[in-house]
């Protein structure tokens, strides 16, 4: 194998990754501040991939462009579905909230059959076909693409928790939420507004893959499974190891398919997550309880 | 005594219930027309190839008519699911069906010979690949269509005609197949046949992958690396789509791609999907052959039964279905009866020279397998299937070396 061909794979594997880290992003921030493990994660990207298809049919928009209008959309649904659906279960035992978030994945799942069927849907992209060719080194066009729009979404979240004050008063609350509920924040809006933000994200992000790949209902719970993966390896409430672990997984399992076999991608991601567990409980970026 | 004359004693009761119990056995030898019920996969994970046999199904029952078979047909949805398949089963042998055919998959075929072994009502399969089928001693089934082994042994043969054919010469070959039961049933028999069948091109990869994966990126890097001149898939619909994408985006451009035997390349959704990147795939496969006059009538029944469908893509599971509801019906002609051991006589003696997919007369084996289905060359040409060997049932020439990815419209 040459040395452009590996260049290649992990210029694939980091582009892929971002994209990732936009979707697991979402997770680690609703569990950041409200302390609610989504279950539905996977769900709801594929819930946002069906949006910009229904997008893409009646008004030819791109669903990377569409992804502005979805995670808006999404954002409001997410703030709405904490304040009636999950606020309720906030204070409850895990294992309620996780009963909550599965059924409504569920539901999701099943709804997305009922009205779309079982078939996989894409989208004919003027660039679906495209690459970039540096020297011998090939880029999928729609994969810059992807992870140009997930890295700006990215930036703009970053900005907004750090320079705006409804940022701020979501990150006092999430540090310490009795603080926060001392000095008069209103804790339940802002946690309205964490689930909404972390479901703009998988919208955005969900939009995105719609780009670069097929999808059909019964993809949410791998997409879950791979969110999970992602910020556990980055470490669970961390918005700079969910990207971080988006990239990381997204380049071990381009690099394994190269080096030994593509069926064995899972098996490299899964052994990274169990040996992450193992050697650092909190993830890479996880801050170790005290 | 006389005073009991009138009365029901227990042994009319017993005569009685014996006589109901057996009528419908008595009442369907007795039948003029043969109810056969087709259990399909019409709906759930099957439901695309479920539909397209269904199709096929619908189209058949004016052909049988027009060749003077009196059969009835009832169509059974097996929702992709072995139970309900059997259940099912069941349900349309109460009913009075005379024969089954089905079922697509070959789990639910294998629940349905049970049902049927036990009733004594002949299955007709039309599409199940699994040899064991015909490995387990049933007496009431047979089989029209190739096991796993035969596709793959007819598939590798059909490269070598196809290249001599279009005067090409591969020297090297690379095997990517999915992961899940059919993709490395396919590589099990490919490990075993390859070698046996002194292949002038070397097999330098096999690469297996993971279906579901979002796409084939990695696979392709890996292919272009080896740059086989020759490559080998066996895929379904959905993972051609992303395979060809990834092709057409790294460029990866081999003389040809050749499937020796699995679906995928002429559904209705890779055609849709990829648009004229779908054109020169090659599949090894049994096919109807363009040229019977069979398979014209299937047809223009086809036309008026399913105008929305193309019948080019639907060939495949339609002609083995039809075939399928052929061999029953011609048996029931033959037998005279519903009786299922003499409907299954007449089944088993089968000899039918004129029927729809390419390959000698359908007659079958002791174990109940028919070996002279062939397997044809087809080759997507202007996005239709086309047949391209053997020569005899070709529409078109094959088209080898592939044509490049760029400045197709």
């Amino acid at each position: 194998m040459s040395f452009s061909l590996y260049v290649e794979v992990l210029i694939q594997g980091v582009l892929t990754g971002l994209v990732y880290g936009l979707m697991a992003l979402g997770l680690s921030v609703i569990f950041g501040v409200v302390r609610v493990v989504n279950f539905a994660h996977g769900e709801f990207a594929v819930l946002a991939m069906y949006a910009a298809f229904i997008l893409f049919g009646l008004f030819h928009l791109d669903p990377i462009v569409a992804s502005l209008p979805i995670a808006a959309a999404f954002f409001v649904v997410g703030y709405m579905l904490q304040r009636t659906v999950v606020q309720p279960f906030v204070t409850r035992p895990q294992h309620e909230q996780f009963i909550l978030l599965v059924g409504l994945s569920i539901v999701i799942v099943n709804a997305l059959l009922l009205t779309f069927g079982p078939e996989s849907k894409h989208t004919d992209l003027s660039y679906s076909f495209d690459s970039y060719s540096l020297g011998a080194v090939l880029v999928d066009k729609a994969r810059v693409y992807g992870a140009a729009a997930a890295l700006v979404v990215t930036t703009a979240l970053f900005a907004f928790f750090r320079y705006t004050l409804t940022g701020a008063a979501i990150r006092a609350a999430a540090d310490n939420l009795t603080g926060a509920a001392v000095v008069g924040l209103d804790v339940k809006r802002l946690y309205a507004i964490s689930f909404g933000v972390g479901l703009a994200c998988v919208g955005a992000a969900g939009s995105i893959m719609m780009a670069l790949t097929d999808m059909t209902p019964m993809l949410g719970p791998s997409l879950t499974l791979l969110a999970f993966t992602i910020v556990i390896v980055g470490g669970l409430g961390s918005m700079a190891g969910a990207l971080f672990g988006g990239m990381l997984i997204g380049v071990a399992e381009a690099l394994a398919s190269v080096i030994a076999s593509p069926s064995i991608k899972s098996m490299v991601s899964f052994s990274l997550l169990v040996l992450v567990l193992a050697l650092r409980p909190q993830g890479l970026f996880g801050k170790a309880e005290a | 005594m006389a005073h009991r004359t009138g009365l029901i004693d227990r042994r009319s009761v017993l005569a009685g219930a014996g006589a109901a119990f057996a009528s419908p056995a008595i009442v369907r030898a007795q039948e003029k027309t043969l109810k056969i019920a087709i259990l399909l996969p019409r709906s759930g994970f099957f439901a695309q190839a479920g539909q397209s046999c269904h199709r096929g199904a619908l189209a058949s029952a004016k052909v049988l008519a027009d060749l003077g078979y009196n059969v009835e047909l009832t169509h059974v949805d097996t929702e992709s699911n072995g139970d309900v398949a059997r259940t099912q089963a069941e349900k349309a042998i109460n009913d009075g069906a005379g024969a089954i055919v089905g079922a697509f998959e070959s789990g639910h075929t294998l629940a349905i010979a049970q049902v049927c072994e036990q009733r004594k009502v002949p299955l007709v399969i039309n599409v199940a690949a699994a040899p064991q089928i015909t490995q387990q001693g049933y007496q009431y089934l047979v089989r029209n269509f190739p096991t796993g082994g035969m596709l793959v042994t007819n598939g590798l043969k059909l490269v070598n005609d196809v290249a001599r054919a279009a005067n090409v010469e591969f020297k090297t070959a690379a095997f990517l197949h999915a992961n899940d039961t059919f993709g490395t049933a396919q590589r099990a028999a490919m490990d075993a046949i390859f070698p046996k069948l002194g292949m002038p091109f070397q097999l330098i990869e096999s690469i297996a992958y993971d279906p579901k994966a979002q796409d084939l990126s990695v696979e392709v890097t890996k292919l272009r690396s080896i740059n086989p001149d020759l490559l080998l898939i066996v895929t379904r619909a959905g993972d051609a789509i992303k395979l060809t994408r990834d092709m057409v985006r790294q460029k990866f451009e081999p003389k040809a791609i050749m499937s020796p035997g699995s679906p995928g390349l002429y559904d209705e959704e890779f055609f849709q999907a990829v648009g004229p990147y779908a054109d020169y795939f090659i599949y090894n496969l049994p096919w109807a052959n363009p040229k019977a006059q069979m398979t014209r009538a299937l047809e223009a029944s086809f036309k008026a039964t399913s105008p929305k469908n193309r019948f080019d893509l639907d060939s495949f599971n339609a002609g083995f279905t039809f075939e399928a509801l052929l061999v029953a019906a011609d048996a029931f002609k033959r037998a005279g009866t519903t009786d299922g051991p003499t409907l299954m006589k007449a089944i088993k003696a089968t000899n039918i020279a004129d029927h729809v997919m390419i390959g000698g007369p359908i007659a079958f084996t002791d174990r109940g397998d028919n070996v002279n289905i062939a397997s044809a060359s087809v080759e997507n040409l202007k996005q239709t299937p086309t047949v391209v060997f053997p020569a005899d049932a070709a529409a078109a020439k094959p088209v080898l070396p592939m044509p490049s990815w760029q400045g197709r419209t």
